[in-house]
């Protein structure tokens, strides 16, 4: 038994480990008339979400949608310009809650980037030592620490502690990542694009330790990929980002078998296709995504929504919920006008 | 469709006074005019070595040739100075993941494009600007004659990806080499370069090899496909032969362990292991430590690319067993 134990969980199952609350995170730009340029990339707008104790929820969306901003925000690594967050009943950062410090032992994150990740001149020993001992493990403990953590991701403890991160592949550095982020032992693990950059059968081995870990020691993940497969296989439930803000919000059969907004369709059926005989015949949507800083009024879908009206550009269509998932459109929300939305 | 590019036991070989790389170990495979082969392999297999070889990209001082490049029955590997800019700049086209290397940020890319055009088909001025409207037209450049003004850095990515696709096709190559071209894309928008890519294909009749670490995205644009791993090609068949029946116990384990609809709650099927270090000349089979089908002949000596009916090749000791099915 050693000093730094796991958590208890405290406010019971049914209580959301995490809660955030109107998040928001916009980023200033440089440039403009002698630097003066008041124009800011809405990385993350008024989004809330909530993760369940011993769920997996996914996050899907393309490259700038905010994945990685929610992802931070969500560790403290950047202060949200508002919002709110609570850790098992805890408010975060506030007079009665607890300290980003203690939010940091409890959620920890994994990153792309195996190699820039860790530091080349600490072996992989020391690297996973480092966090338990500044939180006052003493150092036999530490090192017994090392071995289980090395033993769980199924690197051999006598050929592994003592090497350097030059000296591993990149799905074993994607190992050592792992076993670093499940040091402190937390209750959740944020994974941002962590098999991303991995191979695919290399990825099938860090996909399956995953599973079992999470099993093992009653972790909860967020699962943030741009490989829908991959969201698919591993997540409860998925959360579908466009421009810094949830379009689609639902259970994994919901959202991959019944989409309901435009945009999630699209994303899903521009996967390519595994069959030569039944081979995409036509983009589901063209154009690229525009630009987040300057985001398009009322639906920021809408430059690229085949269904858009009038209504999509004056009014931002609320998450509203519909039984299975919840959807931000116009078409779903009772009485909003748009010519495909159900009259009150 | 005729015999564009022959390619024979090839071999690339990086020399440094510290270290040797065996990139390439005796790749074969012909492309013709109006087909498109895919080249599948995980990263290190020697995807974009091989490509750049047709080109001869590679430094010349510290990189060792070995066997055939035949573009059009001319060879490759010793081609003189002048026809090997002809082959680059005019026979061959190449396009990439990152199009920022495509283009020169200090030129609009109206300028870039016209200018290719000029130098190839000795058009003048008006003419070739006019071409080059064209061909972003051809690629769906939205306001083709606005974006001919553009700097690339004013350009989404898929905009410049487009762009550097219409650069390429300028100059009316015979041969388009694609390397992941659409890695850095995001999906809505990977799908639609894709199908550009297929459509411009045909309409320009060229031949194309498009190598990705994707299956599914070789799926969507290839004829064949070959199968590279540590520097080889193990297999390499007619696309749908390789989805529904793939024979090397590499090929099967990478179609295996690759996450698609419908697996979610199975137990994934991992390959083990890493692939091998390329400072060693392979002695037996590259894949044995991380083949569960491994026998004592399979380490003697490298397997033989094998005909296996119908086009389809395969490089291992077992291909002629597991057609009977016993190994399956
Ligand atoms: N520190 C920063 N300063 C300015 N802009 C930023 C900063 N961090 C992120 N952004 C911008 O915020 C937006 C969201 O970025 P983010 O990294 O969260 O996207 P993402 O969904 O993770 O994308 P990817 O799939 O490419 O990882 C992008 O437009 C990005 O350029
Ligand atoms: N100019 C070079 N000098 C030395 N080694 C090289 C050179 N170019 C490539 N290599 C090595 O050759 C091997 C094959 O590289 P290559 O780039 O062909 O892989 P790839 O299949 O394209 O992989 P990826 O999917 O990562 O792009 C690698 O080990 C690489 O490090
Ligand atoms: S709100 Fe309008 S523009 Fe937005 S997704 Fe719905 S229909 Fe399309
Ligand atoms: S030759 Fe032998 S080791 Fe290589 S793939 Fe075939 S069975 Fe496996
Ligand atoms: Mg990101
Ligand atoms: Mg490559």
């Amino acid at each position: 038994m050693d000093s730094l134990l796991p958590l208890e969980d405290r406010g019971g199952p049914a209580q959301p480990l995490l809660l955030a609350t109107g998040l928001r995170k916009h980023f200033p730009v440089a440039g403009g008339l002698l630097g003066r340029s008041r124009k800011v990339v809405r990385a993350v707008d008024d989004l809330s979400l909530s993760v369940a104790k011993g769920e997996t929820l996914g996050v899907v969306g393309e490259s700038g949608c905010g994945k990685s901003t929610v992802a931070r925000l969500l560790i403290r690594l950047i202060k949200p310009d508002r919002g709110t967050m609570v850790l098992d009943g805890d408010p975060v950062d506030e007079p009665h809650g607890i300290t980003v410090n203690e939010l940091r032992r409890q959620v920890q994150m994994v990153f792309q980037d195996s190699y820039a990740s860790l530091n080349p001149r600490l072996t992989i020993a020391e690297t996973l030592a480092f966090a338990p001992k500044a939180h006052g493990l003493p150092a036999a403990e530490a090192r017994a620490r090392v071995r289980d953590l090395l033993d769980k991701v199924g690197l051999d403890p006598a050929n592994y502690a003592e090497r350097y991160p030059h000296e591993l592949s990149g799905g074993q550095r994607q190992r050592v990542n792992i076993a670093r982020a499940l040091a402190l032992r937390p209750r959740l693990v944020i994974l941002d694009e962590a098999v991303s950059a991995l191979d695919k059968s290399v990825e099938a081995q860090v996909l399956n330790m995953l599973v079992d870990l999470k099993t093992e020691l009653g972790l909860t993940y967020i699962f943030i990929s741009h490989d829908l497969n991959v969201v698919q296989y591993l997540s409860d439930r998925v959360l579908v980002m466009y421009l810094g803000k949830i379009v689609e919000l639902g259970s994994v059969e919901a959202i991959y078998g019944n989409p309901q907004h435009p945009y999630t369709r699209a994303l899903l059926s521009a996967r390519p296709s595994m069959d030569p005989r039944r081979r995409t015949k036509e983009a589901p949507i063209q154009g690229d995504p525009p630009n987040p800083i300057d985001p398009p009024s009322g639906c920021r879908f809408r430059t690229r929504c085949p269904f858009a009206e009038d209504v999509c550009t004056r009014v931002e269509p609320p998450l509203a919920d519909i039984g299975t998932q919840a959807v931000a459109c116009h078409m779903r929300v009772v009485g909003s006008g748009h010519s495909k939305a159900a009259t009150p | 469709m005729s015999e564009l590019l022959q390619v024979r036991d090839l071999h690339v070989k990086f020399v440094t006074p510290d270290r040797t790389v065996n990139a390439v170990n005796g790749v074969s495979f012909d492309v013709k005019r109006g087909e498109t082969l895919g080249i599948l392999g995980e990263s290190g297999s020697g995807k974009s070595v091989t490509l750049r070889s047709i080109l001869r990209l590679h430094p010349e001082h510290r990189t060792r040739w070995g066997g055939s490049i035949k573009l059009e029955g001319d060879e490759v590997l010793t081609m003189g100075k002048s026809a090997l800019s002809d082959l680059r700049g005019q026979r061959v086209a190449m396009i990439f993941q990152e199009p920022a290397t495509a283009f020169d940020p200090v030129f609009t890319i109206g300028h870039q494009i016209a200018e290719t055009v000029r130098r190839h088909t000795g058009k003048g001025e008006a003419d070739s600007w006019s071409r080059a409207r064209e061909l972003l037209e051809m690629v769906r450049i939205p306001s083709p004659a606005q974006r001919l003004k553009a700097y690339p850095h004013e350009m989404s990515g898929g905009m410049r990806q487009r762009a550097m696709i219409a650069l390429a096709l300028s100059c009316n190559p015979a041969l388009l080499l694609a390397d992941e071209p659409t890695t850095a894309l995001d999906a809505t928008v990977q799908i639609q370069v894709l199908l550009l890519i297929r459509e411009l294909q045909r309409e320009f009749n060229v031949g194309v090899i498009f190598v990705t670490h994707d299956i599914g995205v070789a799926v969507e644009v290839s004829d064949r496909i070959g199968v590279m791993y540590a520097g080889k090609i193990v297999e390499l068949a007619p696309v749908e032969q390789m989805v529904d029946a793939p024979r090397h116990p590499y090929s099967r384990g990478l179609l295996a362990s690759t996450v698609h609809d419908g697996m979610r709650g199975q137990r994934l099927e991992a390959i083990p292991g890493a692939p091998p270090d390329l400072a060693e000349v392979p002695t037996g089979c590259s894949f044995a430590p991380r083949c569960k089908f491994v026998q004592p002949n399979c380490i003697v000596r490298p397997p033989d690319l094998r005909e296996m009916g119908g086009s389809h090749l395969v490089r291992c000791v077992l291909a002629d067993v597991q057609e009977a099915g016993v190994a399956a």
